[in-house]
Formats: structure tokens, sequence, C-alpha cells
């Protein structure tokens, strides 16, 4: 018979709760009642994978998808991912999207007065190597206003999702940048109880990814939860 | 001292930028084996209102309960026109549909066997983590003894399970309700 080694569960303190009134769209689409402790079957600790996907290179080079270059900082945003072992996350698809310079999302419902960037579309994928490492190229995002109170101004962020190897741990975050003086007051940043995992969504600037002459490097490690010790029958 | 796994955030509103270029709404080709089924629904708030800006994800087995997975041992077929992945979002009108074949039953914890069931995430803006949930299949007597749906309050079971819809046959309706008193069962999966 095979055995379920199932996904360990994270501390509570380290992920969001669903209702965080200060994040004003969480009010309404928060769940009410409890949620129902699901033990991960097969349905859970399988998932799917795309490392047999074909990926255009130039899905990993946000600065590369038009006939010009984009306005604003060039930058490198690498990392790994790991489980919470540290073993790598290998060949598993990431996807990030991002606004451009000025803050503006190419999309149909953002209604931010800030220009649009013909060169930039603002979103990117690739797998993993076999180390559990990545590497996007793209610019850096402009911070920009968002109606969920006076004056709230989003810090600069780039989003973030991950599958790793199972549907337990599929995770969708966003990255953000070192001195950013917007994030003590953003309610999405501060959802988060716990102060290190929030430190751990700021991603650090990287004199070894850094090129010269070129782009400022940042680093950006992920990690997806890992597996539990003893094996569950199945 | 062993990792912790990274902080959720919210997809955003603007996630189809990212997330939406690869919709994928029907996991059915010619070569499929299995019962075709095409769900549709309605995602709501806890006003009742359309939430446009959702997408759901599922992941599934094939019609012999075997997923295209490296860690499904189980000695059944593969079916290579079936990868079980399933990304949908949701219109203007808060609706959503896709089309899949109804998954056979695979293991739960005891040896036996689950009700057939797709897993479902749900990603929206105002959520700062996913939600997750379990879509069954309804005239199924395997149901009346899944172990999930045993886990939840006999009241709540029928929002996991999708309605037949009269007069139509190969469609389903499966609604979601994210807060409220008809609120849709929602599980404690970890992340």
């Amino acid at each position: 018979m095979a055995k379920t080694v199932t996904y360990r569960r994270p501390n509570p303190d380290t992920q969001p709760p669903y209702l965080h009134p200060a994040y004003v769209s969480s009010l309404k689409r928060a769940p009410s009642k409890s949620l129902v402790y699901l033990p991960h079957t097969l349905s859970e600790v399988t998932g799917p994978t795309f490392a047999n996907e074909p990926m255009d290179v130039k899905a990993c080079d946000l600065t590369r998808q038009h006939s010009g270059e984009p306005l604003g900082e060039r930058i490198i945003v690498s990392g790994r991912v790991l489980d919470e072992e540290g073993r790598p996350l290998r060949h598993s698809l990431i996807e990030v999207w991002q606004a451009n310079a000025a803050g503006r999302y190419l999309h149909k419902r953002d209604q931010h007065d800030a220009p649009l960037d013909p060169n930039f579309t603002g979103c990117g994928h690739t797998l993993t190597d076999a180390e559990g490492r990545y590497r996007f190229v793209t610019i850096r995002p402009g911070a920009y206003p968002w109606g969920n109170h006076h004056n709230a101004w989003r810090p600069a962020h780039i989003h973030f999702s991950l599958f790793g190897a199972a549907f337990a741990s599929r995770l969708v975050t966003q990255m953000y940048f070192p001195g950013d003086p917007l994030l003590p007051f953003d309610p999405i940043f501060n959802c988060t109880a716990d102060e290190s995992a929030r430190k751990r969504l700021i991603s650090l600037f990287d004199w070894e990814t850094t090129i010269p002459s070129q782009a400022l490097g940042f680093k950006f490690d992920i990690v997806l939860a890992g597996r539990d010790a003893t094996p569950m029958e199945t | 001292m062993s990792r912790q796994a990274t902080t959720s955030q919210t997809v955003g509103p603007f996630f189809s930028i990212g997330m939406g270029t690869a919709i994928h709404d029907n996991l059915v080709s010619a070569g499929t084996s299995g019962e075709r089924v095409t769900i549709e629904g309605h995602l709501l708030d806890g006003d009742g209102i359309s939430v446009p800006d959702a997408i759901l994800e599922i992941w599934q087995a094939n019609s012999h309960g075997k997923y295209a997975h490296p860690e499904d041992q189980q000695d059944k077929p593969v079916d290579p026109s079936f990868s079980g992945y399933g990304r949908i979002p949701t219109d203007d009108q808060g609706k959503f549909r896709f089309t899949t074949i109804k998954p056979g039953p695979v293991p739960d914890l005891d040896g036996k066997f689950q009700a057939p069931h797709i897993v479902a995430s749900v990603f929206a803006r105002g959520l700062l983590r996913r939600l997750v949930t379990r879509i069954y299949f309804p005239d199924e007597p395997a149901n009346a003894t899944d172990f999930v749906l045993n886990l939840v309050e006999a009241s709540r079971r029928e929002t996991l399970i999708a309605k037949k819809i009269a007069g139509v046959s190969g469609k389903l309706e499966w609604n979601v309700i994210l807060q409220g008193p008809n609120e849709t069962v929602f599980f404690d999966c970890g992340l």
C-alpha cells in the first residue's frame, strides 16, 4: 500500500488571516465560518507539473517582450525556491506580474492616471533549474495609489505565483523592495502578525547579481511548505 | 532549524495579466477518456455581489482515478490527453465555466476510496490567501461514505456537491459563496 507523506502546516502567525479589516476588500470576501481541517490525501499531495511545458526565453525577460525597451530602472530579480527543509524545488513553475515604472498595470480595470508603457506588458514566467534557482529581468515597478483608505499607496511590489510539487504547496505572494517608505503603512504587507515573516517578503539588494553598467540585482528566496516526517498509510 | 513557508499575499485586482495568460478552462480533448461534464457557477461575496476578479484553479484525477503526478503510484492507467489541471477566471458577471471529465475514485487515508471529486483553489482581490474547497458530483452513492464530506456538518455538505440542471445533461451547477449563511465550505489545507 502506498504511503502519503503529508505537507507541513504553517505556523499561524506567519500567514495572514482571511479577515484583516484594515484591508477593506477582505471584509466581504473573507469566510465567516471556521475552515474545516482537511487531512492531506493523494488529491492534495499531488498537483500539476509544468516541467515539460515549452518555455519561451522572452518570458523571463520582461524588458525584451516588445520592439523597444521599457522605461524605468532595469533590475534583475533572482533567488531560489526551497521547501522548509531547504531542499530545492526543481523545474517548478513561477509566474510574475507587476505594474510598470509609472505604477500602472496593463489591465482594463486599472484607472490610475499614469502612463502605460507600450514596451512593457508586466508579466513573465519561468521554471526553476535543477538547484531551484530562477531569474527574471524586469524594471522596478512604481508605487501606485489605491482606494483602500485616504491617500493609500501600495509599496512597489512584484506578484509571484508558485506551484511547487503539490496542490498543498501552492503559494501566491508579493515581493517588496528594501527601504520602501510605504511598507509601514501598507495593510496588505502588514496583514501577517509575525514580523520576521513579513521581512522575508522584502527582497535584498544583491551585488553578486548586479551587472555593471546594466542592472541592479535583487535577491528573493521563496520557501514552500515542506513534508511531514511521518508517512500516513493510504 | 527548518525554514518557514513564505507568507501568502493577495493576488490583487490585476492578476489576470500574470495568471490570465495560462487560462485552461477545457481540460478535455478528443482522446480523453471519461464522461464529459461542464461545470458552471457564480462566485459571490458576503453581500451576494458578483466577484468579477477571481480565478479558480482545479486539480483532479483522470477517469480511472489516477493523478498525472509521480507520487500517484496506483496501478491504474495514465491518460496522456488529460493533465487534470484547470485555471478558470470569473467573467464580468462573476461567472465561471469549465469542461472536464468526471474523475474516478482515489484512495483516502484508510485504504478505502473517496467519492469522485475535484479539488479547487479560489484566488481573488480581498483574499490574502487562497481558499481551498472541493467539488463533488450529484447522485453519487459514494458521497455518503466519503470521509472528507463526513468531516463537514451535514447541513453544509451540499455546498460541496454540484447540482444537476433540470432538462440539461452533461452540465452541472456549482456556486462559490465566499461569506454568509450559505457560505461554501472551505478547508484548512495548510497554505
